[in-house]
């Protein structure tokens, strides 16, 4: 049971982190500002910059091969109350991976977890969402509707 | 004697700066903001991700305002630049099935699970010059249409429940995926390694051999069993956490080629493809890919090697642009001692040419009088 709990706390913690890689960094600081959430915290690694190996498969799902590099920033922070937080998040914005990383702190931090997720997670994620949503219906205004066209008299 | 010549220190500092002058323009013409380029060239960004083998948008715009349009510049300081970073690791492999997608079409189905999206397209366009988009006016949001969410199998899955088609490519259990930036090539490769090597490839070169194909060598009967573009999300396993760590989203052209069948005394006959996957947006380039990817397998499937779309070191040592550029335009560049051994050469040729020649003309001269 302990175990499943763990584990369910993992994937949690795995979609804040998704939620936080996804948005731009103007929202995160936006919100972040507007929250009043602490952006002091002990740099351990970071912020810095390098690249990932992007790989795709063979026919879309056969075995992995590499298509090409993506830029990556990565950063590791220490609260004074001890939590550790990693963020890394495509692009070269140093000011986003710190402020993710410390928001993966925060969160692992029981008293501060709600907060995060009211004024940080959850907003990112409806802007999120919206987009996705508004991205997919106007794709969707462009599908083909097929019709076929009767020739001859019957 | 040789004698070591140096110069040319002034004569380059002012080139370079004639070039920021001219690169700069006109003065009272606003200058471009990388976001500009970003928004609205986009495709020439994503074509500089795609042959820099570098995903970040501002970066190639700015390789391209750098490079004052000419793109295989922009993709040689792209790749430049790769170099000065640090690599963190492999991504998991990304899953194309789960794709938020942005246009899809299929020329083999019509009806098809997800439909055919069409997407921001220039096909159906009449390439007729627009002036009103001269004269900057302003443009229409575009329109919506509700729906549910889709899954959208890719067409490959839809043919092989009945297994007419050949699976998605394998490779043995314990390959390593190989990587050129980190391995010289060597020959014969392996499809992943050829791949890779295509998926950064000169999209010119690529497409020309690809309608090489087509025109018959190397024929294989293509269809575009699908097409998509759309993003898909990156994960990263890390040493520090128990799960891979999500890093966002890439926009990626994924083609799946069908070509004409192949069986033997043991299997029966199935569909064949090549696969093109390429980063932005760019399916003439994944088309190309596919088709190269395809004719390249001729071996595999014992085909004659008869064309240059089939002769993989052919293709694949001269599918870089930035190697290409180098190797052609470093002939611009000072040779003034080899040819200076050239021009002694032609010169003692000549010579004994002469001397040959004068000789031959005395003889003669000789004959004629005895």
């Amino acid at each position: 049971m302990r175990e499943q709990e763990a584990r369910d706390q993992q994937l949690e913690r795995k979609a804040v982190m998704a939620t936080l890689a996804q948005s731009t960094g103007d929202d995160i600081v936006r919100l972040w500002n507007a929250a009043g959430l602490p952006s002091e915290a002990e740099l351990l690694r970071g912020p810095e910059t390098g690249l990932v190996t992007v790989r795709g498969r063979i026919g879309g799902g056969g075995a992995p091969f590499n298509v090409g590099e993506a830029t990556v920033t990565r950063a590791t922070v220490r609260l004074t109350s001890g939590q550790v937080g990693h963020c890394y998040t495509m692009g070269r914005d140093k000011q986003k991976a710190k402020l993710a990383a410390i928001a993966d702190a925060l969160w692992q931090d029981p008293t501060r977890r709600n907060e995060v997720e009211t004024k940080l997670i959850a907003p990112l994620q409806a802007a999120l969402a919206s987009e996705r949503e508004r991205r997919r219906a106007e794709t969707e205004a462009t599908k083909v509707d097929f019709f076929t066209m009767v020739r001859g008299e019957d | 004697m040789y004698v070591a010549v140096k110069g040319g220190e002034a004569a380059i500092a002012n080139a370079h700066a004639l070039l920021a002058d001219r690169r700069r323009g006109d003065r009272s013409v606003p200058a471009l903001r990388l976001d500009q380029i970003v928004e609205q060239l986009a495709l020439g960004v994503d074509r500089v991700m795609s042959e820099g083998s570098l995903y970040d948008r501002e970066l190639a715009a700015l390789a391209i305002v750098q490079a004052r349009g000419d793109m295989i510049e922009a993709i040689f300081l792209v790749r430049a630049y790769r170099t000065t970073l640090p690599r963190f690791g492999y991504t998991k492999a990304i899953d194309t099935g789960a794709m938020l997608v942005e246009r899809r079409v299929s020329a083999t189905y019509k009806d098809l699970p997800g439909g055919q999206l069409l997407g921001p397209t220039f096909d159906y366009t009449h390439r007729l010059l627009d002036p009103e988009l001269a004269a900057g006016g302003d443009v229409a949001e575009p329109l919506q249409r509700a729906s549910e969410a889709e899954a959208m199998q890719r067409v490959s899955a839809i043919l092989a429940r009945e297994g007419l088609i050949e699976p998605d490519g394998d490779m043995p259990q314990d390959h390593v995926p190989g990587d050129i930036t980190r391995e010289p090539l060597e020959f014969p490769m392996a499809r992943d390694i050829r791949l890779q090597a295509l998926s950064r490839g000169d999209e010119g070169f690529l497409l020309a051999l690809g309608y090489s194909t087509q025109r018959g060598y190397a024929r294989n009967h293509p269809f575009v069993g699908e097409v998509r573009i759309g993003e898909v999300e990156l994960e990263l396993d890390v040493p520090e956490l128990p799960f891979a760590v999500p890093l966002g989203s890439v926009r990626v052209t994924e083609c799946q080629m069908v070509n004409q069948f192949k069986g033997s005394a043991k299997a029966p006959p199935q569909f064949t493809r090549g696969y093109g996957l390429v980063f932005g947006q760019s399916e003439r380039k994944a088309m190309a890919m596919a088709l190269c990817d395809r004719a390249l397998r001729a071996s595999e499937f014992g085909e004659d090697v008869v064309a240059a779309a089939q002769d993989e070191e052919f293709v694949i040592s001269h599918s870089d642009n930035v190697q290409a550029t180098g190797f052609v335009e470093h002939l611009k560049l000072p040779h003034y001692v080899d040819f200076q051994a050239e021009l002694d050469l032609v010169r003692r040729m000549r010579a004994e040419h002469d001397a040959r020649e004068n000789a031959g003309k005395a003889e003669e001269k000789r004959e004629a009088a005895e």
